[in-house]
């Protein structure tokens, strides 16, 4: 499983991140996380407000509020 | 109701004389901000929920390849329920242009995003009433779509910088999770208690302000120098809005005071749409997808606009 953290480098986007980490220790899979931070980068994903999380190529979440870790594990649960 | 809960606040809970200044102002106080914050929860929970269905996603695809006009009225309208914060400006910005939304009405939604949102009308209806409301509304919109229509007629597409024009995007990446109704409520309570947290200051202070403040300041304080009759009061106030950063709900108490002392409407108006609609860090973003030439532009064509909005009201009010 592939998984990317979107964000330029605020604060939420760190967060983001280690929740998805947390989310794939708690679930018990095995996954690559790719933090991307440069924006054009970011915009090529079709992310257009940021943090944004994308599983297996589809993007699962964008934006402010970030969503909480069980709808985390769901998010990415719904790819395996 | 609301009245009476106040009142019995005041003088049966806490047991205060009646008809003091005192007393008055508090009762007016917490009768205000009862009511403002009812409004504020009930309203950007039900806009929240509108938000969830426009995803900025989701609004680039409905702006892409639009005709100018009923373009830029669609980005300005969508620019109201589409959540967006600065901080995304940029990679907002090249997915609009990579999307093939005109450069004008990509202006017309950044331009109104930040300037008419729910909360700015919230507060000018609980504050100043829905006619005030309607008319900034209107105005916030008219702004946006007229300033990015003469940006889009200006053909001013090689000023924008030259990588953003490169990027394509990675298609596949492009549908979005599906979201169940249960899943928007839940947004739509964690946006309002994020939105709620950040504001509610402001509010109090501005509520502040109207109940205590008021009277200790002659009224026709700003009168004469930011009344109807000096000509100069728009581009002033315009002047000093645009450096000046702030949401629309930090600006309230400013302009709560502003109104108080006798600034007239327009000039008002046109001070806050500068303060939100306008500003450094914004432009600072802005500025790694836009050349200065542009950035430039965009400044001149917002400041007049908005002069222009100001005029308009001082002489129709």
């Amino acid at each position: 499983m592939e998984i990317k953290v979107l964000g330029p480098g605020c604060a939420n986007c760190h967060k983001m991140e280690e929740m998805a980490k947390q989310a794939v220790k708690e679930l018990g899979i095995e996954a690559k996380i790719e933090k991307i931070t440069d924006i054009g980068q970011i915009a090529m994903h079709g992310i257009l407000s940021t943090p944004g999380l994308i599983v297996n190529g589809k993007i699962r979440h964008s934006g402010k509020p970030l969503p909480s870790l069980d709808k985390m594990k769901e998010l990415i649960k719904a790819d395996v | 109701m609301l009245k009476a809960f106040a009142s019995y606040m005041v003088y049966d809970l806490f047991g205060m004389a009646r008809d003091t200044r005192l007393s008055g102002a508090l009762e007016f106080f917490i009768y205000d901000t009862i009511k403002i914050f009812l409004l504020l929860t009930v309203i950007i929970f039900a806009v929240s929920v509108i938000r969830s269905y426009f995803p900025p996603e989701r609004t680039k695809r409905i702006l892409s390849h639009k005709r100018e006009f009923i373009g830029n009225i669609l980005a300005a309208l969508l620019g109201i329920v589409t959540p967006f914060c600065s901080c995304s400006a940029v990679p907002l910005f090249i997915g609009f242009v990579e999307a093939g939304v005109p450069l004008g009405v990509t202006f017309s939604f950044l331009i109104s995003s930040p300037m008419v949102n729910e909360v700015a009308v919230v507060l000018l209806w609980g504050l100043f009433g829905w006619k005030i409301a309607l008319i900034y509304l209107g105005t916030g919109l008219l702004v946006a779509i007229v300033a990015g229509l003469i940006i889009g007629k200006l053909k001013l597409e090689k000023w924008v910088e030259e990588y953003v024009y490169k990027i394509k995007s990675l298609g596949a990446a492009a549908d979005i999770a599906k979201q169940t109704f249960k899943d928007r409520i839940v947004y739509a309570r964690e946006n309002t208690t994020d939105i709620l947290k950040k504001v509610w200051v402001y509010v109090v202070v501005a509520i502040g302000i109207g109940g205590f403040i008021h009277g200790y300041v002659p009224e026709d304080f700003l009168v004469r120098y930011a009344g109807p009759q000096n000509p100069l009061g728009v581009p002033i106030a315009v002047a000093l809005g645009v450096p000046l950063y702030s949401n629309a709900a930090g600006v309230i108490p400013i302009v709560y005071a502003l109104m108080e002392k006798g600034m007239s409407m327009g000039t008002v108006l046109a001070f806050m749409m500068a303060v939100t609609a306008l500003s450094l860090p914004e432009m600072i973003i802005l500025r790694k997808v836009l050349k200065v030439k542009l950035l430039a532009v965009f400044v001149g064509i917002m400041t007049a606009t908005i002069i222009g909005v100001g005029y308009l009201f001082n002489a129709i009010l």
